[in-house]
């Protein structure tokens, strides 16, 4: 379990690595924390020829509350949110990192690396769409900030252009009885189903039954109509499209999915 | 020798929880396992493993990768023309078939991750580089993936010599009359069950660094096995050498568990291109071979009736045991490991009447398999549990009573397995951990929970386990290659220090330590005067190594026996040094020889050994110089069984199928604890790892054969979040023949987990009609049977 | 085999400069290159934590990142804890005399995620260490003297 040879470069700039990306091109790979890049390379799942390294660029692990909005850094590691003191807005973003991995992968992990990477039950995915977060990247031609409903494209894919880096997430909106749960058979596992509710947007989204994060409006209606919790979650069970899949049937993923959304809401309204 | 007290508690090191004599250099990051070990100019080797789960090979092309930088060498089968290994039984071909396992596949490949080829390189990323040149053509076969499918009509044959993939039948016992006795209970009950195959997962993977040496003419093999010198005999049969120009030697290891009590091929392999290209070459196995090319166990299929009388007594027995042993058998215990020892000793700690059994391995395209702490014991003994419990239910017992009413009580006693067991404390252990629930509250907690919304159940599991086989035991299994003896040697050096080797294999269990503390007590010198020498074949006439909880019975007894010898010596010169009879001195219990009568009159070991050594003419006629002894040990019967009973609380969660374990009791009886708090450790450490196959832990496959837990992603090692804090109770009822009343344990925790936890689940699902006998239990199955008793009682 | 890249390390407090292909982990370069064998490989893909080491004093896999990644950076491995004449620290003594290591093969990599737990949480709760603890796999404790080893440690330490 030795990875592939490939040539290491740092960039000490966004401009820097997004000229490297440019020049480069499909061979070359963005490593900032290397926490889920680094073990798929390991076992040469993933075998790119030139590694960028981001993590010295100044200026990206900075989280900057900024009127409304709290923005995110895209160096900022999970475990500096984890540790930061965000107020009451956005206790969800510290509160849901318990969640991401274990601690050792929590100091080096970074937000932007998790957004890049774009696992579907990731925690930061989750958040972003349901904080209605713009992933802010840049490119040859500049700045441009995506919704995070757009940018989660499929299982592993993004709107992220090969030549774009992201720099930022900018979360827009406070959200302090937003909740996220999951339900693995083991700490610091993926989750088989997440669940983050936002009472007051209202948000529903779910990680772990779709190729992304996915928004389930129809809880959402229930969410905001303020009825009986368990309601929001049969309505998340029921509006949900899942096959049966080793591992976890469609029927326990839906039962999950009731589960983990009543929960999430039972908690969201305790705040 | 016979003023030699039974047992020995006079001492004042056994039964104390010293310090650890291994502490210090692994906490330091000063130890020296395998892969710390570097030679100059070694190279590293990795596998070309096959992709396909049944083949045959047609080409294997290596030319790519002997072009690869760094790529030193590449070798095939045909390349290095080794023998093969193969374990036998004594056994007619109808109840086993003999079957070859080649160091390198030669014309078959039977499961995924079966080496084909070594590559040889300057490091180990180039040796990976070199593998991934390789070119293998296979013609695919169509592989059998399941023990059904190995055992349906006109199956795939895995060897083409054993038909209906069949490798080991064999029916031990059939009590006369046994279907008269089920016929006639009042009460027959069942258990179908299959078991998860598990990975017994050292944290430190299989590895070995191999270097031929001009000087000592030796191929000098270290290698982190369990098994030092069965490892030489395969290995030099396989290469061609003599014995005495192989040696192995083993450093210190990151666990085994079984895994590594068997010779594994890329041991052989690696010398072998140690041998050939006179270079040292070292071969570290990486996590992902480790999980799907290692050695693998515990895939097992039981349908077990058991009969009962109308006050729940048992009648009998009736047994059927299928154990997926993948693709080969093992060295040396063969595929007849886990067949064998569910049939021998499934009637457990229970006076069962009547007994009948069959018990079969069969051979399938998955990785192979080898003994894993406990060897079938978790599973026949959850079975039995299981039987217990739901006789109880049908007769409306209290499952604990049940148990009660069946334990074996009077000791010695013979089973009709015909099995002697020595004393233990079977219904003392039961009686303790049921009160401690008890007294903890749990059943209170179980009895608001349903008013509360909770499910909460409490399960036991009662067992013994027998350690201490001795060379009949194993003979009776009738194994071709059969251990059970050890073998200690005792030399004094002139400071009157002393060292000791013994043929047993430390992997964690402390024998540095333990070890150390019965020669301490024997001679009555500090264990920090104590060195214990073990692992090296040039060292130690012969061992068996570490398994089946042999060490402190069998390895100790042999080191007591050896020290004792010792002793006497040394109160020979003693006498006649202070010109008095043998039988007026004794050890003073402080590194010394004294009069019994005038104890001031006193000679250390120190004064003793510079006669021996530095003026042996002062040596008392007919005792030669030197001080040195050696003693061997076998155990005569049966062994001796440890014995235990484990009690556990689990709430499940209805909306998740989610299992927590509340409280686990376990009330064990290993004898005379040599050091207590080793003995905790080994009781905690097993029934983590018999919690994580009652759970979390199991080793998939595909239809194909491909392996789906090719990582600790899928293959589920359960960390602290997830294994409870143990509460451990001791009892004690020493072993009468073994040298300080000790008895193992090294597996017991691991035995007694499975079934304790899966009667707690069980018996939290009381209300739901159903019952789960399949291990591991997905979460998923516990939250259907919570659904749909939820669903019925909405009805 | 590729290029080869000079690397500077700072290892226990002392400099390195390496001549390296970048693609070698840190913990292969610390445990082959520098020969620091304290440190040990597990799993190489960040499950087991045995080749846990501290990075600017946070507990990091040293599976899951390249040598080259981590100049200028302090790095401690589990060689630096005990005093030169091999006196152990307080947590090498609470592992010990809780039992917390059987054969001793993930022990370096719980030392060096409690060193850096502690560090940063000296107040925290048994139930906070469990979680912490549980970022490591063990074979052989069980965990539950882990958990106690290294709370007995952080009540020492709070004790004076």
């Amino acid at each position: 379990m030795k990875p592939a040879a490939f040539t290491y470069h740092r960039a000490r700039s966004v401009s820097g690595a997004v000229g490297l990306l440019a020049e480069l091109g499909d061979d070359a790979k963005v490593i900032a924390g290397g926490q889920s890049l680094v073990a798929m390379m390991n076992f040469r799942l993933a075998r790119p020829e030139h590694l960028i390294d981001i993590a010295r660029i100044p200026g990206l692990d900075t989280i900057v509350r900024e009127g409304d909005a709290l923005r995110v850094g895209a160096l900022v590691t999970h475990h500096a949110v984890e540790t930061a003191d965000l107020g009451p807005d956005f206790r969800v973003l510290s509160e849901a990192m318990r969640w991401v991995g274990h601690l050792p992968i929590r100091t080096r992990g970074t937000v932007g690396g998790s957004i890049a990477h774009a696992d579907a039950t990731a925690e930061w995915c989750l958040l972003a769409v349901l904080l209605d977060a713009r992933i802010v990247v840049e490119g040859p031609a500049g700045r441009r900030s995506i919704p995070a409903e757009e940018f989660f494209q499929g299982v592993f894919t993004t709107a992220l252009e090969p030549d774009e880096l992201i720099v930022e997430v900018e979360f827009p909106r406070p959200a302090p009885r937003a909740t996220l749960t999951e339900f693995a058979e083991r700490q610091g596992d993926f989750a088989i189903v997440a669940a983050a509710v936002d009472p007051d947007a209202p948000r529903v989204v779910l990680g772990g039954v779709a190729q992304v994060p996915l928004r389930v409006p129809a809880a959402e209606a229930v969410l905001a109509a303020g009825v009986a919790v368990a309601e929001v979650g049969e309505a998340a069970a029921a509006a949900i499209d899942v096959r049966d899949e080793p591992g976890a049937s469609a029927h326990y993923r839906r039962a999950l999915t009731r589960t983990l959304v009543t929960r999430a809401c039972e908690e969201a309204r305790t705040r | 020798m016979t003023r030699e007290p039974r047992f020995d508690r006079t001492g004042r090191w056994v039964g104390a929880s010293v310090p650890r004599r291994e502490d210090p250099r692994l906490l330091a990051g000063r130890g020296r396992f395998v892969d710390d070990i570097a030679l100059p100019r070694m190279l590293h080797a990795q596998f070309v493993r096959s992709t396909i789960a049944h083949g045959r090979i047609v080409a294997v092309d290596l030319g790519e990768v002997r072009a690869v930088p760094g790529v030193v060498a590449a070798f095939t089968a045909a390349d290095l023309a080794l023998g093969d290994i193969t374990a036998l039984l004594d056994r007619p071909p109808h109840e086993f078939v003999p079957t070859a396992m080649p160091v390198l596949a030669l014309e078959k490949v039977r499961y995924v991750g079966e080496p084909v080829a070594i590559v040889v390189a300057t490091d180990p990323y180039a040796a990976e580089d070199g593998v991934e040149a390789a070119v293998v053509e296979y013609e695919d076969l169509d592989p059998v993936v399941t023990d059904t499918a190995a055992l349906a009509d006109g199956a795939p044959l895995v060897h083409a010599e054993a038909p209906r993939n069949t490798l080991v039948d064999v029916s031990l016992f059939a009590t006369e009359g046994i279907d008269d006795v089920f016929a006639q209970a009042p009460c027959v009950v069942r258990v179908r069950t299959k078991t998860g195959r598990q990975n017994a997962l050292p944290l430190e993977t299989r590895g070995v660094v191999a270097a031929w040496d001009d000087r000592d003419e030796q191929l000098h093999v270290q290698t982190n096995t369990q098994v030092p010198h069965q490892v030489r005999t395969v290995l030099a049969g396989c290469v061609g050498l003599h014995e005495k120009q192989v040696r192995v030697t083993v450093p210190d290891m990151g666990g085994g568990f079984g895994q590594k009590c068997v010779v594994g091929r890329e041991e052989i392999a690696t010398a072998a291109a140690a041998l050939r290209l006179r270079r040292p070459v070292k071969w570290i196995e990486d996590r992902r071979d480790a999980l799907t090319a290692a050695f693998l166990a515990r895939e097992q299929r039981y349908d077990v009736r058991a009969a009962f009388d109308a006050e729940g007594r048992i009648l009998g027995l009736d047994a059927d045991v299928v154990c997926d042993m993948g693709a080969y058998s093992c060295y040396p215990f063969t595929a007849g490991i886990e067949p064998l020892m569910a049939s021998a000793e499934m009637p457990s700690v229970y006076q069962v009447p009547a007994y009948r059994v069959r018990g079969r391995a069969v051979t399938t395209n998955k990785a192979p398999t080898a003994p894993y702490r406990g060897v079938s014991r978790p599973q026949y003994v959850m079975v039995v549990e299981r039987l217990m419990e739901r006789a109880a239910r049908e007769l409306g017992i209290d499952p604990v009573e049940i148990r009660r009413r069946n334990l074996i009580t009077v000791f010695p006693y013979t089973g009709v397995n015909r099995i002697t067991y020595d004393p233990g404390s079977y219904r003392e252990s039961l009686d303790l951990c049921e009160q401690v629930l008890h007294d903890e509250g749990w059943y209170d907690v179980r009895a608001r929970a349903v008013r509360e919304g909770r499910v909460i159940g409490i399960g036991y599991s009662c067992f013994s386990e027998r350690t201490g086989y001795g060379s009949g035991a194993f003979a009776q299994r009738k194994m071709q290659v059969v251990p059970g003896f050890d073998i200690s040697e005792i030399r004094m050096d002139v400071s009157g220090t002393v060292s000791v080797t013994t043929g047993t294999m430390s992997h964690g269990q402390s024998h540095e330590t333990t070890m150390a503390q019965i020669v301490a007590d024997r001679l009555g010198l500090d264990i920090a005067r104590i060195k214990i020498v073990q692992g090296d074949t040039d060292r130690i006439t012969y061992g068996w190594g570490s398994f089946a909880s042999r060490s402190i019975t069998i390895g100790g007894s042999a080191v007591a026996a050896a020290s004792g010898k010792l002793g006497e010596q040394l109160r020979e010169i003693a006498a006649h040094l202070l010109d008095a009879d043998v039988d007026a001195t004794e050890l003073d219990g402080d590194g010394g020889v004294r009069l019994r009568d005038d104890p001031a009159r006193r000679l250390s070991f120190a004064e003793l050994a510079d006669v021996a050594y530095l003026r042996a003419h002062l040596l008392p006629k007919g005792i030669g110089p030197g001080l040195t002894a050696s003693a061997s040990f076998d155990v005569a019967g049966d062994g001796t069984f440890s014995n235990a009973t484990h009690g556990v609380v689990v709430e499940l969660d209805p909306g998740t199928g989610g299992v927590q374990i509340l409280r686990y009791v376990c009330v064990e009886d290993c004898g005379v604890a040599i050091h207590p708090q080793v003995v905790e450790g080994q009781c905690r450490g097993g029934i983590a790892q018999g919690i994580a196959g009652a759970l979390f832990e199991q080793v998939t496959y595909d239809d194909a054969g491909q392996p789906l837990a090719p990582s600790l992603m899928e293959y589920k090692v359960p960390t602290a979040a997830e294994i409870p804090d143990v509460a451990i109770h001791h009892l004690e009822t020493p072993c009468a023949f073994t040298a300080n009343g000790a008895k193992g344990a090294g597996e017991g925790g691991t035995i007694g987990a499975p079934a304790a936890v899966l009667n707690a689940v069980n018996d939290a699902l009381r209300d739901t009609g159903v019952e789960l006998d399949d291990t591991p239990i997905a979460r998923e199955t516990v939250h259907r049977a919570l659904e749909s008793a939820l669903e019925n009682a909405h009805v | 085999m590729s290029e080869i890249q000079l690397v500077e390390l700072t290892v226990n407090g002392e400099r390195h400069d390496l001549a390296i292909e970048p693609r070698r982990t840190l913990v292969d370069v610390l445990r082959h290159d520098i020969g620091l064998t304290g440190t040990h490989v597990g799993c190489e893909h960040g499950i087991c934590g045995a080749c846990t080491v501290l990075v600017d004093g946070a507990p990091v896999r040293a599976c899951l990142v390249f040598a080259a990644q981590v100049e200028d950076a302090d790095i401690r491995t589990v060689e630096s804890l005990a005093e030169p004449d091999g006196t152990l620290s307080d947590l090498q003594r609470e592992f010990s005399a809780h039992h917390g290591l059987q054969c001793g093969f993930c022990t370096p990599g719980f030392l060096m995620l409690a060193e850096g737990f502690l560090a940063e949480r000296p107040d925290a709760t048994k139930e906070e260490i469990r979680e912490v603890v549980a970022s490591n796999l063990c074979r052989c404790t069980g965990y539950q003297t882990i958990v106690e080893a290294v709370d007995a440690c952080a009540a020492r330490r709070r004790s004076g």
